[in-house]
C-alpha cells in the first residue's frame, strides 16, 4: 500500500524531476512530509508567485520540464500570474497545488479556491485530482502534455484526502496515458514544404522571421544552417533572441516596436517572409495591414491555431520547426545568392545603426555592453520587464538559444529575478545574471531571502533611475510629460542585498562600472550590484503602438554606435 | 453572419463543458444554442453548438477548440448536408371550451403531442427545426403561452459518415 503523497514522489522522480520550488501550507503537509525525506531537492521560496518563475526560468534555461509546489486558496491563487506568463510563452512547466478535502469541495472551505476554475484560461491543461487510483496517470498526462506540441503548463489540484489515501501500488494499462484528443503534429506536410521550397528559390527579397518556436523545438542548429545556405536575413523576435547569435552576420537583431530600424525596413520591403514559430503578435507587427505588406508569408508552427490568426498566410505548415526545417534544407540548392537584396540589408545596417549618446553619462546601454564583453560566450542573461528588458534585448551579444529569459507576451513585471534563479538552479555552472529596474526589482525583492539561504550565486544588475521607466517614456512621448504616478524614491539596494546577509555595491559612474560587473561576477554568492543609470533615458527605436513598424522614432543623434 | 452548428465530440469528464464554452466566452462570442449528452461510444459525451461569426472568427475558434485536450473531434456540421432538430415544450392556457380544442388541432397540424393536461393549461411537445418550432409558438400565442422551454440543437450530417474519428 502507498499514499497519495507516495504515489506523487515517486511519479516526479520517474519524470526525472531533480528539483521543485514551493511554499508549503496546510492541505499540502502529507506532500511536505514525503519530500522531508526524499531524494529530491526541494527549493523553499518566499512568494509562491516566485516558486512558478523559478520553474518558468527553469524550463527556459534548460528545456526540462519545470516544477512547482504550493498549498490550497492563497498559495494556488499566487500562481496565476505565473502561470499566465509561461502559457503565453509556450513555456513547459508542472504546477502542483494542494486543496481541501473532497468532502469539503465547493463548499467555501477554509483556503478553499477552485483554482482549476480560476486557471483554464492560463493552462494548456489542468486537472483536479477526485481518486487517489487516478494520480499515476495523470501526472503522466500533466507531463506529456506540458512538455510536447506547443509546450505549456499543466496544474494538477491534489485535495488533501488524495494525499492521504492508501491504495495498492498497481502500474497497468489503466495508470498509462490516455490522451485520444491530444495528438500534436511534428512531421511538416509534404506538399506544403515543396510549396514552400518553390517560394524561397524564386524569392528576391526573402527574410527570416524567428520565434520563441525555434528555441522551443531546438531548432537553432538548422535556422542558421537555412540562413546560411539561403542568403537570407534573419529578424528574431523577443523571445527568438539566440536562436542566431547577435554576431552573426546574417542577424538583423529584433524587430517590432523597439527592434533595429535595419530589422523593421528590411521586413517591410521584403518579398518572402518565412515565419518560423512566430505568433505575429501586436508589439511585432505594429500596423497588421501594413506588416511586410509586400511579402508571401511562410507560416510553420507547431500549433494550428496560430497559423492565419492575425494575418493571412500562403503556405502554412503545421509541424515543429526542427523538422520542417530539416525537410527544407533537403529540397533547396546548395547556395542561392540575393546579390542586389544583401547590398541593400547591408547599407541599412550601416546606415542606422542602434545608438546611444555619447555625453558621458551613465548610459544602461554601456552597462549591457559591458556586461556582454565580461561574460563574452559564458552565462545566461534574465531581464525584468520593461526598458531594461529592452535595452537587454537590444545591447546585449546573444550567443546561443536558451541564453535569454524574458517574459515575453505577458509581459510579468517583477518575473526577472525568481526567474534567474529557477536558471541558476538549472545552470550551476554558469553565471547567471538579471537585468533588473527598481520598479521590478522590488516587485520580487523578497526572493533575496531565498538566494542568500540556499546561496544561489544570481547577481542582479538593478539599472536604477528612480522611475518606471517605460511607463515615464511612454508619458513623456505621448501624454505630455505628465508623469503621473511613475516617479519612486530613491532605495539603496545595497542596503537591502546586506540586511539579507547579501554582497552588493552602488555605482554612480561609468569608468566604475567595468570593475564592478567584474567584482560582482567573481563573488562566489548572490550580488545585487545598483547602477543609478540616467533617469530619463528611452529606449529607441520605437514604433509608436498601431503604427507602421518602418515608421520609427529614433532619438539622439551624437552617439555610441554598436560595432 | 450565418449561424455554424458545431458537433464537438468530447471526454466525458468533469468540467470539460466548461473548458468548451469558455473558449467561446473568452473570444466575445455569444452561443446561440447549446445542448450536451451522451454519444454512441462510451466515456464521451457530444456538444452541438450553434454560434455566428465571420469565416476567421469561426476558422479560429474550430482551431481553439481543436487544442482542449478533452476534445477528441470537432465538425462544422452546417458544412455539410445535415439534418437538425430542436425540441419544445409549451405550456398554454387552455379554459374547457372552444379554445382547447382548437390548441388540440393546431398540435395535430405540426405533429406535436399533448403530455400534459391540467383544468386550465396543455403541455404541448413538439419537435423541429427551428422554424417549426417558432411557427407553432406564433400560432398558440394568442391562447396564452405560459412557459416556454426549448432544447438546443441537435444536428447530424446526412449519410453514413460519422463525427467520431480522432483528430
Amino acid at each position: 500500500m502507498k499514499s497519495g503523497a507516495q504515489i506523487l514522489i515517486e511519479g516526479l522522480k520517474e519524470q526525472g524531476v531533480d528539483v521543485i520550488f514551493g511554499y508549503p501550507g496546510g492541505v499540502v503537509l502529507p506532500i511536505y512530509d514525503e519530500l522531508y525525506d526524499a531524494d529530491i531537492r526541494h527549493v523553499l521560496v518566499r512568494h509562491e508567485q516566485a516558486a512558478i518563475h523559478a520553474a518558468d526560468g527553469y524550463a527556459r534555461a534548460s528545456g526540462k520540464i519545470g516544477v512547482c509546489l504550493a498549498t490550497s486558496g492563497p498559495g494556488a491563487c499566487n500562481l496565476v500570474t505565473g502561470l499566465a506568463t509561461a502559457y503565453m510563452d509556450s513555456i513547459p512547466v508542472v504546477a502542483l497545488t494542494g486543496q481541501v478535502p473532497t468532502s469539503l469541495l465547493g463548499n467555501d472551505a477554509f483556503q478553499e479556491s477552485d483554482i482549476t476554475g480560476i486557471t483554464m484560461p492560463v493552462t494548456k491543461h489542468n486537472y483536479l485530482v477526485q481518486d487517489v487510483r487516478d494520480l499515476k496517470r495523470i501526472l503522466r498526462e500533466a507531463f506529456h502534455i506540458a512538455g510536447t506540441g506547443r509546450k505549456g503548463p499543466v496544474l494538477i489540484d491534489i485535495p488533501k484526502d488524495v494525499s492521504t489515501a492508501m491504495v495498492p501500488d498497481v502500474d497497468g494499462p489503466d495508470q498509462q496515458p490516455r490522451l485520444r484528443g491530444y495528438k500534436p503534429n511534428y512531421q511538416g506536410h509534404g506538399k506544403m514544404i515543396q510549396r514552400a521550397a518553390d517560394l524561397l528559390v524564386k524569392a528576391e527579397r526573402p527574410i527570416i522571421y524567428a520565434g520563441g518556436g525555434v528555441i522551443s523545438s531546438n531548432a537553432s542548429a538548422e535556422l542558421v544552417a537555412f540562413a546560411e545556405r539561403m542568403c537570407m536575413p534573419v529578424v528574431t523576435t523577443l523571445m527568438g533572441l539566440g536562436c542566431i547569435p547577435t554576431d552573426h552576420p546574417l542577424n538583423l537583431g529584433m524587430l517590432g516596436m523597439h527592434g533595429t530600424e535595419y530589422a523593421n525596413y528590411a521586413v517591410t520591403e521584403s518579398d518572402l517572409l518565412f515565419s518560423i514559430g512566430v505568433r505575429f503578435d501586436d508589439r511585432v507587427t505594429g500596423k497588421i495591414e501594413t506588416f511586410a505588406s509586400g511579402a508571401k508569408i511562410i507560416h510553420i508552427d507547431i500549433d494550428p491555431a496560430e497559423i492565419g490568426k492575425n494575418k493571412p498566410v500562403d503556405v502554412p505548415i503545421v509541424g515543429d520547426a526542427r523538422s520542417v526545417l530539416s525537410d527544407l534544407l533537403k529540397k533547396v540548392p546548395d547556395s542561392c545568392p540575393h546579390p542586389e537584396w544583401s547590398k541593400k540589408v547591408a547599407a541599412w545596417k550601416k546606415k542606422h545603426p542602434l545608438r546611444y549618446s555619447d555625453d558621458g553619462k551613465l548610459h544602461p546601454q554601456f552597462v549591457i555592453r559591458k556586461l556582454a564583453e565580461i561574460l563574452g560566450e559564458k552565462g545566461v542573461v534574465v531581464s525584468e520587464v520593461g526598458q531594461n528588458q529592452m535595452w537587454t534585448a537590444q545591447w546585449f551579444r546573444f550567443t546561443r538559444p536558451r541564453q535569454w529569459v524574458s517574459s515575453g507576451g505577458l509581459g510579468t513585471m517583477g518575473y526577472g529575478f525568481p526567474a534567474a534563479m529557477g536558471a541558476q538552479v538549472a545552470c550551476p555552472d554558469q553565471p547567471v545574471v538579471v537585468l533588473a529596474g527598481d520598479g521590478s526589482f522590488q516587485m520580487n525583492i523578497q526572493e533575496l531571502g531565498t538566494v542568500a539561504q540556499y546561496n544561489i550565486p544570481v547577481k542582479v544588475i538593478v539599472l536604477n533611475n528612480r522611475f518606471l521607466g517605460m511607463v515615464r517614456q511612454w508619458q513623456q512621448l505621448f501624454y505630455e510629460h505628465r508623469y503621473s504616478y511613475t516617479e519612486l524614491p530613491e532605495v539603496h539596494f545595497e542596503k537591502i542585498a546586506k540586511a539579507y546577509g547579501i554582497e552588493g555595491s552602488t555605482v554612480t559612474d561609468p569608468a566604475m562600472v567595468e570593475q564592478a560587473i567584474r567584482a560582482a561576477l567573481d563573488h562566489p554568492g548572490p550580488y545585487v550590484l545598483d547602477v543609478r543609470i540616467e533617469r530619463e533615458e528611452n529606449v529607441f527605436p520605437m514604433v509608436p503602438a498601431g503604427a507602421n513598424i518602418s515608421e520609427m522614432i529614433v532619438g539622439h543623434h551624437t552617439t555610441h554606435e554598436e560595432e | 453572419m450565418p449561424a455554424h452548428i458545431f458537433s464537438v465530440l468530447v471526454e466525458d469528464c468533469p468540467g470539460v463543458l466548461s473548458r468548451v464554452t469558455g473558449l467561446f466566452s473568452r473570444r466575445g462570442f455569444n452561443i446561440e444554442s447549446l445542448a450536451v449528452g451522451h454519444s454512441e461510444q462510451p466515456d464521451t459525451s457530444r456538444i452541438t453548438i450553434v454560434v455566428s461569426g465571420n469565416d476567421t472568427q469561426i476558422e479560429q475558434v474550430k482551431k481553439q477548440l481543436n487544442k482542449l485536450i478533452e476534445v477528441i473531434k470537432v465538425l462544422d456540421i452546417s458544412e455539410a448536408e445535415h439534418v437538425e432538430r430542436e425540441l419544445a415544450l409549451v405550456k398554454v392556457k387552455a379554459e374547457p371550451g372552444a379554445g382547447r380544442s382548437e390548441i388540440m388541432q393546431v398540435a395535430g397540424i405540426f405533429r406535436a403531442k399533448i403530455i400534459d393536461v391540467g383544468s386550465d393549461s396543455l403541455v404541448v411537445e413538439v419537435t423541429g427545426d427551428s422554424g417549426k418550432i417558432a411557427a407553432i409558438e406564433d400560432l398558440l400565442r394568442p391562447y396564452g403561452i405560459i412557459e416556454l422551454v426549448r432544447t438546443g440543437k441537435i444536428a447530424l450530417q446526412r449519410g453514413s459518415a460519422m463525427a467520431a474519428q480522432g483528430k
